[in-house]
């Protein structure tokens, strides 16, 4: 459960995506100020929703995997609220005019900032595939290891019950008697 | 309990300090948070907690006394960092080897029933890279024009890039190598489990071959 303190008509966005554990889903729910559900899905694998706030107050949003027994998730989530910009200036409602370096500069700016979220983007997916395929190398040395001891332990077990079937049971006559 | 044994999060967010992400945490419990960086990037973490107060049913404005453990592993498993804070804090690090790190924070004292409360609010940022960058201090520092800041930051994204860039070679090498190790091993078990057959019959069938022999059955 996280909350977020946001103030009116600010555009939010909330990310997320499910790197490991299971069936790679999660269940999870936006709730604004007054306790209403904005956003609300189960058992999804990756989304990206965003919304405009009408209200100014604490956000709440919540992911679950009660739905599962006993594997654990590892989601990502990137929740963005409002502009980021540390070049805003103070000059009131007007946006000065900028020149056309500054223009430039913006503008590679947004492109640097989308190749970003294409690297991140990319390093979840793989993050993914990874954590799966590490996963698998270590199942399979685990099987084999006990079917190997499996297969020797049935070969012993069966010469032993066999040889039991024959040995005479001396034993047994006596406490008949 | 919180089901939050069975969640870790992946966190990655850049909003500024005064108003960021909180959530709650209980008594003992620890909160963990997973930042995928490459090498030699530069993570901060700033942290304020808020004892909750039952007598009046909110939050108390700042928790005093109350010390915050923050512990961060890195990918091989190694404490990179292991302090002890106050009530509120900041925590730096900069990463040497890329791969997972593991950020924990988490309540040292067991004297909340003292001050009424058993659960508590903890506001978290953590910025990471070319974000953890203040461009205002920068550049009061070098006194730097708006233009020439401006090119700063876009060095600096530039910088993270290519560094994303070498840890995904990196990475990419790495899931080679485990594909090929399954490859292996699943070439080698299957050898193995054949052979373990074979020899495992022949020797039943020699031993109760030598076993009925003696018995005088054959």
């Amino acid at each position: 459960m996280f909350f977020e303190d946001v103030d009116q008509d600010e555009e939010i966005t909330l990310e997320y995506q499910v790197i490991s554990g299971g069936k790679y889903d999660v269940d999870v729910f936006i709730e604004d100020p007054k306790g209403q559900v904005i956003y609300k899905e189960t058992k999804k694998q990756y989304d990206a929703f965003d919304h405009t706030t009408n209200l100014k107050g604490t956000y709440k949003f919540c992911f679950s995997n009660e739905f599962s027994t006993f594997t654990h998730k590892v989601v990502y989530f990137d929740f963005i609220k409002g502009e980021e910009d540390p070049f805003a200036r103070d000059v009131g409602a007007h946006i000065t005019v900028l020149t056309q370096l500054e223009t430039s500069c913006v503008t590679i700016h947004e492109a640097l900032k989308t190749v970003i979220e294409y690297q991140t983007h990319h390093r979840l997916r793989e993050a993914k595939g990874r954590a799966r395929a590490e996963r698998l190398n270590e199942k399979i040395q685990w099987w084999s290891l006990g079917e190997f001891c499996l297969i020797l332990g049935i070969g012993l077990t069966q010469v032993l019950v066999l040889r039991s079937f024959f040995t005479d049971n001396k034993q047994k006559q006596s406490t008949k008697i | 309990m919180e089901s939050l044994k069975y969640l870790c999060f992946s966190i990655f967010v850049f909003i500024p300090v005064s108003n960021c992400l909180y959530f709650h945490i209980g008594e003992t419990e620890k909160k963990c948070f997973i930042e995928e960086i490459p090498d030699e990037t530069m993570v901060i973490g700033n942290y304020k907690t808020q004892l909750y107060d039952k007598k009046s049913n909110s939050f108390m404005p700042s928790s005093p006394g109350i010390g915050m453990h923050v512990e961060i592993k890195g990918p091989d498993d190694d404490i990179i960092l292991s302090k002890m804070y106050s009530s509120e804090g900041r925590f730096t690090f900069t990463s040497h080897t890329p791969g997972e790190h593991l950020i924990c924070i988490y309540s040292n004292s067991t004297s909340w029933a003292m001050f009424g409360s058993n659960k508590m609010r903890v506001h978290l940022d953590i910025e990471v890279g070319e974000h953890a960058n203040d461009y205002r201090e920068i550049q009061e520092k070098d006194k730097l024009t708006e233009l020439q800041l401006r090119v700063r930051q876009l060095l600096d994204q530039v910088e993270q890039i290519q560094k994303e860039q070498n840890y995904q070679r990196y990475r990419e090498e790495r899931f080679r190598h485990t594909s090929e190790s399954t490859n292996q091993r699943v070439l080698w078990w299957s050898i193995a489990q054949t052979a373990i057959l074979l020899v495992t019959g022949f020797w039943q069938m020699r031993h109760l071959k030598g076993f009925f022999e003696a018995k005088k059955l054959v």
